[in-house]
């Protein structure tokens, strides 16, 4: 019945690819990072057009330029954020921008929501003030919104991120209530158990590309997380492989003890012993990055201890792990790395110039040979030091957030996704500087959603599940099979 | 030259305008930049627009930069000015006798008021992340009857022999004193500057805040340090008032001022949205608009006309500089560069090494 096929050809975020949503199944749509899936949604839902392919709904070709045309074509979509307002009720929230013309007939509104809100068992009253329903509940109202109408396809967006496991439950009852009326759902996840517990076909998408549609019950977990990282035969010489100059193992650089942030990792343990590279594993969202932005304190910490070489300091605010000697580079590095406006120059002397001190400016002289001499040892291309970092290229950019940070002189330095959204060559430079770096004695901690690049920096890897650890491996021969196999296996449902 | 030519372009804007202006004057009278002296004082078009503009240029220095901190505006700087000159005003006229230590006396207890009018500000913006306009329309509001509370009764003299001095010229020194004290603020915000990091911390916090704290800087306290600068731009500029009016009016004092100095930070090339600043600007923006204010006077417009006027100007003036005019002009000047340059961008280019996949030895 309903077959939606498109394909577009070009550099962009998507290239070729088709995919397929039959009436009344649930398809899940997988994918790493810049997969490709949001844009995906966004040409289906018109927010983007689409610049080469054939988009069909029940066999008729359609072409969105606007939401609003996809909407009233049936197409409704629940993101990740609930976008409703919570001081308005139940009712209102339903009818938003629905009605046509000025005049609102309240009862009628009232009346419809209360119908809908019945038929799909959704615990909520219209005249309820949104605010105070559950996470889970608005996130059923959401939906509601979005299948008033004459709903044919439904798309979830990471709806189940914020709720707990009842919540997703009920959800998934809903889900499966509107799957039954012959509404085909899209959904999008990174829990990989949710995926396997409710959806019947699942599509994967890697760097852009399909990489193919599956039975979801017929297709194992190992093999779905290998589909979603790809091996990643990348043109990439044998890098030596780092053997641990771990001279003195008695008292790990860092050690944190029961950790836990306010982003939701369940407590954890971790220490790193001098010149050592260790990775965290995991796919999105299994907890790597709030892993290292809880050692960072990036996020706000809300338990557990941490000790540098045996002593126990207290770090509350990431000046005081710049302080203790921790370095990290964030995993985004638009949002929390560069200073897009400022010039190189000010970004590499920043976070020196901080732990300098207020009232201890740099002479612009000595700023100068900072950075002259970092933009030389890292091979930045820059036309000036002068430049703003913000016309600089991805990997460019990267390794200036990597010069800010050796320019202090860490003894632990976090990389989250140091090679993320950047050339192959760069992505080469900044594993063999990783290496080196770790032979002079400087501990690291690499995170890459590219479990190849891991394997090859790094002496150990802890592999993260669903935000806590679920396995250690360590060795020389590692593969990313192994890597998998613990990621499938390990966490609480396996 | 790039250094030169990047830090000149933004104060390209300003620095026009200010040229248009000076043309029309030149035209409307050949005498614009006749200077005359006057029981030993300088007096002009030009010595009185440096006069006039002495309180605005020291306000928008402060608004620059909680513009470029916190993202957003403090509209409560003329009646801070307000509330500040009215402590200096009671502490003068309590005193006996008026002595300089009077005057100096009352002036620091006028900047710790305009410190905690600025903290005030800053602790709802920085802690409570209020909008900054929000926050400071508290005081916009209510800080003219805080002044009328603290003065007591309607407009009280400032009769004494220092005032004046300070209002006016003090004899032997051929310039007006309040353009002396303009120039001693530029001078210390310049020392500021220079020995401090403000404005890389203020810049960085302006532009990401994210990535300030991660860098280890408190984007709180420095959207508050902004403020508490804003809150001593304020008692100085009240002080100036004050001293020039010679009498302390609190529903008229500095009277929406902060409509000029967001103009003036505005000319000044910098975005209202926060980040890079210039002060340079800011000062030049202050000027270009007092200088306006008197080219209007000068044409001889109707007194009820001359806010069409300014109106008309500002409009052109914004609509010239805004992100879609400038995108338009950056684009005709590329076209117009790189058809004149080509041949000098190709051994510019040669000059960015080439890939290198080693990385070098690090010590």
């Amino acid at each position: 019945m309903k077959d939606i096929s498109k394909s577009f050809p070009g550099v962009k975020a998507l290239d070729s690819v088709d995919f397929k949503l039959r009436k009344g199944e649930i398809h899940a749509l997988m994918g790493e990072n810049g997969a490709g899936k949001s844009t995906l949604i966004k040409i289906i839902t018109g927010v983007y057009e689409k610049d080469a392919g054939l988009i069909t709904l029940q066999g008729e070709p359609i072409h969105f330029k606007t939401p609003q045309e996809a909407q009233d074509k049936g197409i409704g979509t629940v993101y990740q954020e609930i976008m409703l307002c919570s001081n308005l009720t139940v009712a209102e929230n339903m009818f938003i921008g629905r009605s046509h013309g000025p005049v609102v007939n309240w009862k009628q509104m009232n009346e419809k929501a209360e119908q809908l809100l019945a038929s799909l068992g959704i615990p909520a009253s219209p005249m309820q003030e949104l605010s105070s329903c559950s996470l889970a509940v608005q996130q059923m109202i959401a939906i509601a919104r979005a299948v008033d109408m004459d709903c044919k396809i439904l798309i979830l967006d990471e709806p189940t991120s914020s709720l707990d496991e009842d919540e997703v439950h009920k959800l998934f009852e809903l889900m499966r209530e509107l799957k039954d009326r012959g509404v085909g759902i899209i959904f999008i996840t990174h829990f990989l158990e949710q995926v396997y517990e409710i959806s019947d076909r699942t599509t994967v998408l890697r760097n852009g590309k399909l990489v193919g549609e599956y039975e979801t019950a017929s297709l194992p977990q190992i093999e779905l997380i290998s589909k979603m990282l790809g091996n990643v035969l990348e043109d990439i010489t044998k890098l030596k492989k780092h053997e641990p100059v771990v001279t003195d193992t008695s008292v790990p650089v860092f050690e944190g003890i029961g950790l836990s942030s306010v982003a939701g990792v369940r407590p954890f343990n971790f220490a790193i012993q001098k010149g050592e590279v260790n990775g965290f594993a995991g796919l999105l969202g299994s907890g790597r990055s709030e892993s290292a932005r809880a050692i960072f304190t990036a996020d706000k910490v809300t338990g557990g201890e941490v000790k540098m070489k045996g002593k126990r300091v207290k770090i509350k605010t990431p000046l005081h792990a710049i302080k203790q000697g921790i370095g990290y580079l964030p995993e985004d590095r638009k949002g929390d790395g560069i200073i897009a406006d400022l010039s190189v120059r000010d970004n590499i002397i920043l976070t020196l110039q901080v732990l300098k001190g207020f009232f201890k400016p740099f002479s612009l002289k000595q700023a100068e040979e900072f950075a002259d001499d970092y933009i030389e040892k890292l091979n930045i291309k820059t036309p000036t030091a002068n430049t703003p970092i913000r016309s600089l290229s991805g990997g460019n950019q990267q390794k200036v957030i990597l010069a800010r940070w050796l320019l202090t002189h860490p003894e632990y330095l976090i990389l989250d996704e140091p090679t993320r959204g950047i050339d192959v060559g760069t992505k080469v430079e900044i594993q063999k500087l990783v290496i080196q770096l770790a032979n002079e004695g400087m501990s690291v901690t690499f995170i890459s959603s590219e479990i190849g690049e891991m394997i090859r920096t790094c002496s150990r890897l802890i592999v993260m599940k669903d935000r806590e650890i679920v396995g250690e491996l360590r060795g020389t021969d590692l593969t990313e099979n192994d890597v998998m196999n613990v990621i499938a296996k390990g966490g609480r449902n396996a | 030259m790039s250094t030169m030519k990047k830090s000149f372009s933004h104060l390209f804007l300003p620095l026009s305008v200010m040229a248009l202006l000076i043309i029309i004057n030149l035209v409307k009278g050949a005498d614009y930049f006749r200077i005359t002296m006057v029981n030993g004082a300088l007096y002009g078009n030009i010595p009185n627009i440096l006069f006039g503009a002495s309180e605005l240029v020291i306000l928008s220095i402060g608004m620059t930069l909680v513009t470029a901190s916190s993202r957003g505006q403090d509209i409560s700087i003329g009646e801070s000015a307000t509330i500040t000159s009215a402590i200096f005003v009671q502490y003068v006229l309590q005193a006996s006798e008026v002595t300089p230590l009077t005057i100096v006396v009352a002036f620091l207890l006028s900047c710790v008021g305009g410190l905690v009018l600025g903290a005030f500000n800053g602790t709802l913006v920085s802690i409570f992340k209020v909008q900054p306009m929000v926050a400071s329309l508290i005081l916009f509001t209510g800080g003219r009857s805080i002044a009328f509370m603290i003065d007591g009764k309607l407009s009280p003299i400032l009769a004494n022999d220092i005032s004046n001095k300070i209002g006016t010229v003090i004899p032997g020194i051929p310039i007006q004193t309040p353009i002396i004290l303009t120039v001693v603020f530029i001078v210390l915000i310049a020392v500021v500057f220079k020995t401090t990091n403000l404005r890389l911390y203020v810049e960085t916090v302006g532009i990401n805040p994210n990535a300030a704290r991660l860098n280890g800087i408190n984007p709180k306290k420095i959207i508050f340090l902004t403020f508490l600068i804003m809150g001593f731009c304020s008692a100085v500029a009240g002080f100036i008032a004050v001293n020039k009016a010679g009498r302390h009016d609190s529903v008229n004092l500095l009277k929406l001022i902060m409509m000029d100095a967001i103009l003036a930070v505005a000319i000044g090339g910098n975005s209202l949205g926060g980040g890079k600043f210039s002060i340079t600007g800011s000062i030049i923006g202050a000027y270009t608009i007092e200088m306006l204010n008197r080219t209007l006077l000068r044409l001889e417009i109707e007194p009820a006309m001359i806010k069409v006027f300014k109106a008309i100007f500002i409009i052109i003036l914004m609509v010239v500089a805004s992100p879609v005019a400038r995108a338009y002009f950056t684009k005709v000047l590329d076209k117009v560069r790189s058809s004149n340059k080509r041949k000098e961008s190709i051994p510019k280019d040669a000059h960015i090494p080439t890939t290198n996949i080693a990385v070098k030895k690090e010590e």
